[in-house]
């Protein structure tokens, strides 16, 4: 059930719902556009047609995406705080937001602080989705369709809704999750307190970003899985492979831009993560559990320095930036391949 | 189960349970439980009476009772946050569905010059870190008087999950064979009525899919709503849920019962878009 038989390699890279195929009557040409018609005749030079069709898309993406982006530069060379918030003036102090900040040891903290969750995350995330694909695929039927629906749930849950579900399960007086380590035998924990600092409320948030994420992982690890033919772990298993040599010389080499893909959209993802984060704690207590993005926020709307949470916001979308030139490059590549 | 007694057919379809294979299968069920349990116990904390949510030790056999409820959907202005909800996420799709509908029939079908450019853009668009841009459409929505609007937050929804539209779509115009559309034409169909009349049924499902994924990602959104939409007249469902534990104090009851309430239509989009939902979403930045 729940899982498409066919590919996750070429899937991460195309967009193509899989299952079209079952219910639109032309199918969808194997898996997605793997096998385009050939080009010339698919497109027909068409004037100033196709220009007037992309037209209200291009238009609507250059007003809110592109020209926030630009103002967002633009905020973070003004220094914009309380004052000129009210008398609305515009004071251009160059890179000073920027050279503030990189002085600043609480800016090196909060980005340590991202980088270390990002990484935790991610390395989490592939690890146990990896594991849990792997195991996916030696299941049986009945218990493997139990464990894609628990993991379906776990995916499908809203983030705003599972932020609160979370702060139930480790509330202080009434949580679960007191009363199992007390049942469990652990002392002090009448009633102890999850979100007593920044680190530990970014414990709560891994665990919740990691049981949120871990899913999508796996399902698309099975997914892949199945694409790998069964002679091949026959045949490696022939030679006497057992079942971590065969994981490293058969698996993982077939799946292998899967696990890049995967690794960098997940590793974009959790470090813009802002709902799991502000929601849970609102970046505290004490400022404590704020990675990049919530910090921003706070710096911003928190504390009134508009101009330099905009340069923060620079910062870290240059970040982000990194990651993504990886992600795209991959993408591009396997779209030349197919 | 299977006994030595049995014949060989049956061995074969059920190999006697190795201390491996039992393992195996412990795991699962174990694993299964993990992810399971948060949601099960937000179903079930949202049927417990209050009395039995406050107790230092979790019950977990109890009469369930509904009272939770009304007090979830009593705040002030629910029905008016249900109402901005529906029409940012609505509005947001639509207006997604038929700006991308052009632009990918033209990116699927057509020939021009900058249609790679316009792919990249596109995609590039897809992984665009909304969640950082807050301050400056927050600055913005101030110049231009837009702060607390509903149509100001149904247009960032709407290119938020436009990109998604567009690369989706792109792919379904691709799956149908441009032969019909010929077809169409030769039988004396102009090119909009092909297109009317060929590919958009056609198109159906994956219109449907398409529109179900933008919705759960207008529904789910939370950091542009809490910085542009103060004023409680323009909260959304997301921010009445954020916001509905520190307003009740410990009413976890209540707060468990809002949260099915917010998640109910999601799950039920989304178990019902499963076959869709591996795979097809890697490109999409659906959901994190």
């Amino acid at each position: 059930m729940t899982v498409d038989s066919q590919g996750a390699v070429d899937s991460a890279s195309v967009d193509t719902p899989r299952g079209a195929a079952s219910q639109t009557p032309p199918p969808a040409s194997g898996p997605g556009e793997a096998v385009p018609p050939p080009r010339g005749r698919r497109r027909m030079p068409s004037g100033i047609l196709p220009y007037l069709l992309i037209a209200p898309a291009v238009a609507s993406m250059a007003v809110l995406l592109l020209y926030p982006l630009v103002k967002n530069l633009i905020l973070s060379l003004q220094q914009l705080n309380r004052r000129e918030m009210i008398t609305r003036e515009t004071v251009w102090i160059g890179v000073d937001n920027y050279t503030k900040l990189l002085s600043d040891p609480d800016f090196w903290n909060v980005v340590l602080r991202s980088l270390f969750f990002t990484a935790a995350n991610v390395a989490l995330i592939m690890g146990l989705g990896t594991l849990i694909g792997l195991l996916l695929n030696r299941l049986g039927k009945a218990m493997r369709l139990t464990l894609s629906l628990a993991l379906m749930f776990a995916w499908a849950m809203p983030i705003v809704a599972s932020v609160t579900i979370f702060r139930w399960l480790f509330d202080e007086q009434f949580g679960v999750v007191n009363w199992l380590m007390r049942t469990l035998g652990f002392a002090g924990y009448e009633q102890h307190n999850w979100f007593e600092t920044g680190f530990s409320t970014l414990v709560i948030v891994t665990l919740l970003v990691v049981w949120g994420s871990v899913p999508f992982v796996a399902l698309n690890m099975y997914a892949g899985l199945t694409t790998v033919g069964s002679e091949l772990y026959e045949a490696a298993k022939m030679d006497g492979a057992g079942g971590w040599r065969t994981f490293w010389s058969v698996v993982f080499p077939n799946l292998k831009p899967f696990f890049l893909i995967t690794t960098f959209l997940e590793i974009i993802w959790v470090f813009k993560a802002f709902a799991q984060v502000y929601a849970m704690n609102l970046g505290g207590p004490d400022r404590g559990s704020e990675t990049l993005p919530v910090y921003a926020y706070i710096e911003g709307l928190g504390q009134q320095h508009y101009g330099l949470a905009a340069a923060i916001s620079i910062l870290t979308i240059v970040m982000l930036l990194a990651a993504m030139s990886f992600y795209f490059r991959l993408i591009l590549k396997q779209e030349e391949e197919q | 189960m299977s006994t030595p007694t049995s014949t060989p057919q049956s061995l074969r379809r059920r190999p006697p349970l190795r201390p491996a294979a039992i393992l195996k299968n412990l795991t699962a069920l174990a694993l299964a439980a993990v992810f399971l349990f948060p949601v099960y116990w937000m179903f079930s904390s949202s049927l417990k009476p209050q009395h039995e949510i406050l107790s230092k030790d979790p019950v977990f056999l109890f009469t369930p009772t509904f009272e939770n409820y009304p007090t979830a959907t009593g705040v002030d202005l629910f029905w008016t946050f249900v109402r901005n909800s529906l029409i940012v996420t609505l509005g947001a799709v639509l207006l997604a569905l038929l700006v991308a509908l052009a632009a990918s029939f033209a990116i699927a079908r057509m020939k021009f010059k900058g249609r790679k450019g316009m792919v990249l853009v596109v995609m590039m668009a897809q992984m665009a870190p909304w969640e950082v841009m807050v301050i400056a459409m927050y600055m913005i929505a101030r110049d231009g008087a837009m702060l607390n609007s509903i149509p100001l937050l149904t247009a960032i929804y709407f290119v938020m999950v436009l990109p998604f539209t567009i690369w989706t779509l792109r792919g379904f115009i691709a799956a149908v064979p441009v032969e019909l559309e010929e077809a169409a034409q030769i039988d004396g169909c102009t090119r909009g009525q092909a297109f009317r009349k060929v590919i958009f049924p056609l198109l159906a499902p994956g219109l449907m899919s398409t529109s179900l994924f933008g919705f759960i990602t207008a529904w789910n959104e939370f950091a542009m709503v809490l910085v542009l939409n103060k004023d409680k007249e323009a909260h959304t469902l997301t921010l009445w849920l954020t916001q509905f534990q520190t307003a009740f104090g410990d009413d976890w009851g209540a707060t468990m019962a809002a949260s099915t309430l917010f998640a109910l239509p999601v799950l039920i989009v989304f178990l019902f878009l499963q076959r869709r939902a591996v795979g097809g979403m890697t490109a999409g930045a659906v959901k994190g």
